[in-house]
């Protein structure tokens, strides 16, 4: 039975770090726009990610 | 150099320019150039500018949706609702209309980012919302909105400035949702263990530890996730009231602090993870009640801010301001452009133009406006601007009045109980007793311990995890199927309330009908006389140049067109002045009146007899087979509408209805709903415009095309969209299905409390068992529930 000392923690870390990871993921917005979200890879730029993100580019 | 731009072959593009416009796609002439109008050609070439052109190639429109086509609003009015931040930097959320797919979130948020001052430019597709934020202050928003304009998107001021996502309260219960599951998850891992191991090779020791861990995970688990049924109860509880959440509440505090207990005192039953899954399932339950309430409201709230919120003021020394129609005085002088609603009932001082009031009255025909005129708020001027002094204002306007029969109709209607709260009121007691009874009967008999975990053993099998779930999840699944179809519901008991309804109202304009006027084709004009004919009508916003417009497959629009608001439109060209609009204009007079009140317009053209183009408010193509179907179901079908008595009677006549009334005033529908009502009939109002907004407030329950007006949409229960009013009858067959579900339902949780609870009373039920009995119901009721996706 002492197998259970590390066992246990070792599970509930696991299962911690899924719940983490999706309250991270409820807190950033990733389940905010659904619809959109399933578009928004095919108009991936070359030129970079900037949608959420203050990275902008003047005008060639 | 962009491998995607240079790839796409232009082929396709040049293809379907030579029958639609390059930028909104609505058919133009061929060789009339690539655009319908200058708007999109200017659209055009602003995308161009941008270097945006992959947006053409992207894109696919939604011939549901807006038209891509850039109207000449001025952009002050979405601007206004900008906020500052202390960091130097400002912030605005708009709605935003015509959005096709995810080509357009991309094109408005690569053209937004391009403006040197933008942070963050993001549109949310689902919420139909653009969030932007921007360096400097509130100044620039009127260009910001401008380029959103510019690219053929109309756009809508939107309250808060952080509505971007869901709604607080949504995000709280998925947060205590997921906190629950992984709670109920981990505990139930562990019970299974001891249930399995301890009578037989593990000892105590492990037993206790393995409970130990258990209440870890489940204490912190309960506090945080149990929050939203605490508060609940506790609101109840301080009005003197119980509400489900109390029996919940108590039985959540009871099994946790008896589990605590026991643990403590090494004893053998700890109930953590009957805890955890009562709080597993209940969310479940409140969530998907919550979110199909939050995704019929965003639907709504969509079409709802279109009514002029602002005025254009005329102030001392001629100069004009934009001033929020609340704070408008009366004697203000207003200018009000074509194509905008009037804010405020007034009377015109300058300007002829045309006024649709169909919205307001019903009335299908507009009418001609000039000094000396009343009109009223929330009428569209049509013509050409005028100017018009207010002369009421707040209380005393049309619309106040209109929206305050309204108030008083859903007052009365906030007193009616949906059929799971009744339930809930008398199960709150009962449970509560027969805990109470438990908890007396076994403290006589044996150590206080015993009976108090007796006691709790009723309250967790008791817990209404079947009756939280399985109406939330009839709900969602008929709201889906709904959904899919075209009907949105607003309130939640819009169902059940659908479900007991014995009479039937309906509207005439836009809900009988379509709502707006086609050409009739009876043979006395050739389709080269339309084409010509729209070519002049294309300079109009009169609804019956619009139907002509619609009418001619393909136009070009014709050069130096003058419009006569009220009269018609001229033309002139080198042989001669072309003639459209009424009979006068156009000098058709000394021909034989027909002596109708018909929707015509007349076309003169130099050395030929004026032709006659007669239009129709025509039935929506299903309106004699639903009304038919409803009889059927032996529903009484009534027609109230404000409009002509002729065309009322017509309309009546070829759907069968024999009960109808028309030239209906608000009030008077108001009236004619509560008498129905004080008569015993619970009726069905089905209608849209601002006069049926009243009516469908006091209304049992109602209905209203997604096309209405905007106070209308607030009334109305249901609102569906399309031209089929096959909608009305699919929601009653879904209301029905769903009702009798939902009983079923409830009756299977009464029967299963039967079962159980002479068990948990006995002192019978071990925690095994109740986690056993607790999922099995839960599940039962939700399979149940999901029979109504796959039925009829």
């Amino acid at each position: 039975m002492t197998g259970l000392l590390y066992l246990i923690p070792i599970a509930l870390a696991m299962g911690l770090a899924g719940l983490i990871a999706f309250l991270w993921a409820l807190r950033s917005g990733q389940f905010d726009d659904l619809d959109g979200a399933a578009g928004r890879v095919l108009f991936d730029d070359p030129d970079g990610p900037e949608s959420t993100t203050s990275d902008r580019r003047l005008p060639p | 150099m962009s491998d995607a731009a240079t790839l796409a072959p232009p082929m396709p593009e040049r293809f379907v320019a030579a029958a639609t416009c390059r930028h909104c796609g609505t058919p133009v002439v061929r060789g009339g150039g690539d655009f319908c109008c200058a708007g999109c050609a200017g659209a055009f070439a602003f995308i161009r500018e941008l270097g945006l052109e992959r947006y053409y190639v992207g894109r696919s429109l939604d011939p549901s949706a807006r038209r891509p086509r850039p109207s000449e609003e001025p952009a002050d009015n979405a601007a206004l609702s900008a906020v500052a931040a202390s960091d130097g930097t400002a912030s605005l959320t708009l709605l935003i209309d015509g959005l096709h797919c995810a080509a357009c979130v991309w094109l408005i948020e690569r053209a937004l980012q391009r403006h040197p001052a933008v942070i963050a430019a993001r549109v949310n597709l689902t919420m139909r919302r653009l969030f932007l934020r921007w360096r400097g202050d509130v100044d620039a928003a009127p260009g910001l909105v401008q380029t959103v304009q510019r690219l053929g998107f109309r756009v809508i001021p939107c309250g808060a400035a952080r509505e971007a996502g869901p709604s607080l309260d949504e995000r709280e219960l998925l947060r205590a949702l997921a906190v629950a599951g992984f709670a109920a998850a981990n505990v139930m891992l562990l019970s299974i263990a001891i249930w399995a191991g301890f009578p037989g090779e593990m000892g105590p020791a492990t037993r206790d530890l393995l409970h130990w861990v258990s209440a870890l995970i489940a204490l912190p688990a309960v506090a945080y996730s149990g929050r939203p049924f605490f508060r609940s109860a506790m609101a109840a509880l301080r009005v003197g009231r119980a509400n489900m959440d109390v029996p919940i509440s108590v039985g959540v505090l009871l099994a946790t602090g008896m589990s605590l207990f026991e643990t403590a005192h090494s004893g053998p039953h700890a109930y953590f993870e009957s805890v955890a899954m009562l709080l597993l399932f209940l969310l479940v339950g409140r969530y998907l009640d919550r979110r199909a309430r939050g995704r019929v409201h965003s639907a709504a709230e969509h079409l709802l801010r279109f009514s002029a919120a602002f005025a254009m003021v005329f102030g001392a020394e001629g100069t004009t301001r934009r001033v929020p129609v609340a704070s408008l005085a009366l004697g203000d002088i207003m200018l009000v452009a074509a194509g905008e609603r009037i804010p405020a009932d007034g009377m015109v001082i300058a300007g002829h133009s045309s006024v649709d009031k169909s919205l307001v009255d019903g009335e299908s025909l507009p009418q001609a406006v000039a000094p000396g005129s009343k009109v009223l708020a929330g009428t569209l001027n049509i013509a050409a601007p005028l100017r018009v002094t207010i002369e009421a204002v707040g209380e005393r306007t049309f619309l106040a009045e209109v929206a305050r029969l309204m108030e008083v109709a859903e007052r009365g209607r906030a007193r009616l109980v949906v059929l799971a709260d009744r339930v809930a009121r008398r199960y709150a007691p009962a449970v509560h007793l027969t805990a109470l009874t438990t908890f007396l009967g076994w403290a006589v008999v044996s150590p206080w311990q015993t009976a108090l975990l007796n006691a709790v053993n009723v309250l967790i099998i008791t817990c209404p995890c079947a009756l939280g779930l399985a109406v939330p999840v009839v709900q969602v699944i008929a709201c889906n199927r709904l959904f899919r179809s075209g009907v949105l519901l607003k309130s939640a008991t819009a169902l059940e309330r659908l479900a007991e309804i014995d009479t039937v109202i309906f509207d005439k304009t836009g809900t009988l009908t379509r709502g707006y006027p086609e050409l009739v084709r009876d043979g006395s004009f050739e389709e080269a006389d339309i084409t010509e004919a729209a070519a002049l009508a294309a300079h109009s916003r009169h609804p019956l140049s619009r139907a002509l417009c619609r009418a001619a497959t393909e136009f070009c629009a014709a050069e130096n067109v003058e419009e006569h608001p009220g009269e018609g439109l001229c033309c002139s060209t080198a042989g001669g002045a072309l003639r459209l609009g009424s009979r006068l204009w156009c000098g058709a007079s000394e021909r034989a009146a027909s002596g109708d009140t018909d929707l015509e317009l007349w076309f003169a053209r130099p050395g030929r007899v004026p032709l006659r183009f007669r239009f129709e408010d025509a039935l929506r193509p299903d309106a004699r087979a639903v009304v038919a179907e409803l009889r059927r179901l032996g529903k009484k079908v009534v027609l109230l509408s404000g409009d002509r008595t002729k065309a009322v009677e017509r309309a009546a006549l070829e759907l069968g209805i024999e009960d109808w009334t028309a030239r209906v005033s608000p009030a008077e529908k108001f009236e004619a709903l509560r008498l129905f009502t004080a008569a015993g009939d619970r009726v069905l109002m089905v209608g849209d415009g601002l006069n049926d907004g009243p009516a469908l407030a006091a209304a049992h329950v109602s209905i209203s095309p997604s096309s209405a007006a905007d106070l209308c949409q607030t009334a109305a229960d249901v609102v569906f969209q399309g031209a089929s009013l096959r909608a009305v009858t699919q929601a009653l067959a879904v209301a029905r299905c769903s009702e009798r579900l939902v009983r079923e339902n409830i009756g299977f949780a009464i029967l299963y409390n039967l079962a159980a609870v002479p068990l948990a009373i006995a002192g019978l039920v071990t925690p095994p068992l109740a986690a056993a009995a607790m999922s099995f119901s839960s599940i039962a009721v939700v399979a149940n529930a999901l029979r109504l996706g796959r039925r009829a």
